[in-house]
């Protein structure tokens, strides 16, 4: 069934990968972009065109989250696949990218075709697969890279669970280098963080508890580094927090290596102090750092050195949530409050509007080789419109995800989502 | 030694061979000469000669190999030699200075030739130093297999009239085969081209250093080649490790017809053996009419004797010693 011509009209139009931030209006026919900014201004439009005053709101690229954990297969109960495209759809984003720590993990690729067959049938926004590094997340053998790739994964990593073996990181980044398989690695060396659940300092010494230094996710990303230099492997740093890290990043692209790095939209907004009375809600990996850190890290995304933003989106439910701070599980939700949190970066003043959507569009797409993340003629019609002034306080009751573990809940955020658009077509937000 | 005035120690003038590398080409040519006219005598009805007759022969294998220690007695005893095997178990001789032990005792035995196989590079070589006789390498390790290299040349030869200017695409297991040294070194010494195909995971560091082309796409290193030649992929020490299983191994890197339509129409396909047939290579193309897999083995008796032989040369003639 093709989509009612769509065009939206008196938008601010802003896409970065074309640098573009105009009053204009975005035109879809047949599911994808007919023209987008000024020039779609007056040009027409095909006859029954639906027409949407958008009264100055922003009209971008829909949302590319590659950081996205879902439950399916193996804990439906805490995500599904179309709960969490649900959630997604709410937050603008209009693609997801899922980690392979399911269970089981996404190591065949039997699974892939799995998950993007699901996916097909029961969610409303795109789903690409990342397929497991190692098999089984078990970080000694190799997964079936080639193979897997063929079957529709778009990078390979291994979760949650870095490796430690350097030798079969280096094989791993070598073997990947021949099927320009794009490494996703989560850096943070589990003997260094130890039972470490709190960033180490003051803070987790007066709260009695065992804390992670921000070495251990240094020297890991350090390695790898190397490992990149040596092997000539396409690599990205999945999620960091580190000052240090973000410096690193910023030598080995300097180095001219093939490096990107992504950081999630809590490091950039929240700090260590958030967790308040043991607040698990808060309990992240790598876990939140000093505000320093954030400030440093909020630069590196303004200066380019961070490329991605993510949302870091891992439902857990009461049972491992609603545990002493040291017993409960890593991980927050994420995808309803993307945008949201991170306009309150450009509230703030800290970072450019475009420089933010950027971070969430076209670089991960890019980054992917997905042909989405710009409203460039011609692509797919996957399109957020926000009013970026209006604002909305988060309501654990109207959250679409499955699991309720938001750090924002009853936050007030500047900047709401009003529509979301997948392949021409809008969703319920 | 008068054994110095014949025209084959002078063809050859090495007391061993210990590699094809320090070889000439003029060196490896004459060798292949006499492997000719040894195919001629293994296909006669009468089989013997008596180059080696009184001989000592010790075939001294610290590594099993059925089909290399087979094809050397075999040649050994077509040139009249005495031919004794001796199978080591690699445990109880770990050491430098057990192998040298072993030399020692060899030598009391006072053999003529000794051919040695060790897992360990450079082995051969130790060996060499201390002994009195000739010594072959039946293979060191990841090191050298200078007569599967001989034999792969002659196979190559008798098909295609010259080895110059042939493409031959060397596949598979490059980082642990002695094999795919010895048949670089061969083949770039007497001017063909050199293409190796695997994955990033099976090949050494440097290799595009040693005079060879480099292609993780099999149909990319195919193209143009005159020869395929396959290894043997060591699957039990693989998967997982250098490559992902063995499924994907034969998808990206087991030679196919679809594979093998890159090369040319008149391709010939190699491999050294055992077979791993639905692995590195299909069944239909390891027994279809492009494959020399079984010619090979015929080659490999012919070249031993050739290069046995060329070392009986450098012997001390009956009453020097």
């Amino acid at each position: 069934m093709t989509a009612t011509p769509l065009l939206l009209a008196n938008a601010r139009v802003i896409d970065p990968a074309r640098d573009l931030d105009a009053p204009g209006a975005v035109l879809l026919v047949d599911g994808r972009i007919a023209a987008a900014g000024p020039e779609a201004l007056n040009q027409g439009a095909p006859e029954g065109t639906e027409i949407l005053d958008v009264e100055g709101a922003v009209v971008a690229p829909g949302l590319v989250d590659m950081g996205v954990t879902v439950g399916e297969p193996g804990a439906e109960h805490r995500e599904t696949l179309a709960s969490a495209s649900l959630a997604a759809a709410a937050g603008g984003v209009t693609t997801i990218v899922t980690a392979p720590g399911t269970d089981p993990a996404i190591d065949d690729p039997a699974l892939v075709d799995f998950v993007l067959r699901r996916a097909r049938d029961t969610a409303c926004v795109r789903v690409h697969p990342m397929a497991a590094l190692t098999k089984g997340l078990q970080g000694t053998e190799m997964s079936e890279i080639g193979l897997l790739k063929e079957a529709g994964a778009v990078a390979f990593s291994n979760g949650s669970r870095s490796i430690t073996h350097a030798g079969i990181m280096r094989r791993l980044m070598t073997y990947a280098r021949d099927f320009d398989a794009l490494v996703v690695h989560h850096t943070e060396d589990p003997d260094l963080t130890g039972a470490g659940v709190l960033n180490e300092g003051l803070n987790a010494s007066w709260k009695g508890l065992p804390a992670a230094p921000r070495e251990a996710e240094i020297i890991m990303l350090e390695r790898d580094l190397r490992l990149v230099a040596l092997t000539g492997a396409r690599y990205h740093a999945a999620a960091l927090s580190c000052a240090d890290s973000a410096e690193a990043i910023r030598a080995a692209k300097r180095a001219g290596r093939d490096v990107t790095a992504a950081i999630s939209i809590n490091h950039l907004t929240l700090n260590e102090n958030d967790i308040g009375p043991y607040r698990t809600f808060f309990k992240m990996a790598p876990p939140l750092r000093t505000e320093d850190e954030r400030q440093a890290m909020v630069a590196a995304l303004a200066d380019g050195t961070l490329d991605v933003i993510v949302s870091n989106h891992d439902p857990q439910d009461v049972e491992t949530k609603r545990l002493p701070f040291a017993e409960a599980a890593d991980g927050a939700i994420g995808l309803e409050t993307l945008l949201a949190a991170g306009l309150r970066l450009v509230h703030s003043g800290d970072i450019a509007l475009s420089r933010l959507l950027a971070a969430m569009t076209c670089n991960p797409a890019r980054r992917l080789g997905l042909d989405v993340g710009t409203l460039a003629p011609g692509a797919p019609g996957d399109v957020v419109v926000f009013d970026p002034d209006r604002p909305w306080i988060v309501d654990k009751q109207a959250i679409r995800s499955r699991a309720k573990n938001t750090p924002f809940e009853d936050a007030r955020f500047t900047g709401r989502v009003l529509h979301t658009i997948v392949a021409g077509r809008r969703l319920a937000t | 030694m008068s054994a110095q005035t014949s025209p084959l120690a002078d063809a050859y003038p090495h007391r061993h061979l210990l590699g094809i590398e320090g070889l000439q080409p003029h060196e490896i040519l004459a060798l292949l000469d006499r492997a000719d006219a040894a195919v001629e005598v293994s296909r006669q009805v009468e089989k013997k000669k008596s180059v080696l007759r009184g001989r000592t022969q010790i075939n001294l294998f610290f590594e099993a190999s059925t089909r290399t220690q087979s094809s050397f007695e075999i040649a050994g005893k077509r040139l009249g030699a005495d031919v004794m095997n001796m199978s080591v178990s690699s445990s109880s001789v770990k050491k430098g200075e057990t192998l040298v032990d072993t030399a020692a005792t060899l030598n009391a035995m006072h053999p003529d030739i000794i051919v040695v196989r060790h897992h360990a590079a450079g082995a051969v070589q130790l060996l060499a130093r201390k002994v009195g006789c000739s010594v072959i390498n039946a293979g060191d390790g990841a090191h050298e297999h200078p007569t599967q290299a001989l034999l792969d040349a002659l196979t190559i030869r008798r098909h295609k009239g010259k080895i110059a200017r042939l493409t031959v695409a060397i596949c598979g297991d490059i980082l642990h085969s002695r094999v795919a040294r010895s048949n670089i070194i061969l083949l770039n010494a007497l001017g063909a081209r050199v293409k190796v195909v695997a994955p990033s995971t099976l090949l050494p560091a440097g290799i595009a250093q040693m005079g060879v082309e480099v292609f993780h796409d099999m149909r990319a290193g195919l193209a143009d080649a005159d020869i395929v030649m396959m290894l043997r992929l060591q699957r039990e020490r693989m998967a997982g490790a250098f490559i992902p299983s063995v499924r994907e191994y034969f998808r990206y890197y087991g030679l196919d017809a679809d594979k093998l339509a890159a090369a040319k129409p008149d391709a010939l396909v190699m491999h050294p053996g055992p077979m791993n047939r639905g692995v590195e290579i299909d069944p239909e193309i390891a027994d279809g009419p492009q494959s020399l897999i079984r010619e090979q083995v015929e080659m490999g008796v012919a070249v031993r004797m050739a290069v046995l032989e060329a070392l009986a040369a450098h012997l001390p003639t009956r009453g020097d010693a």
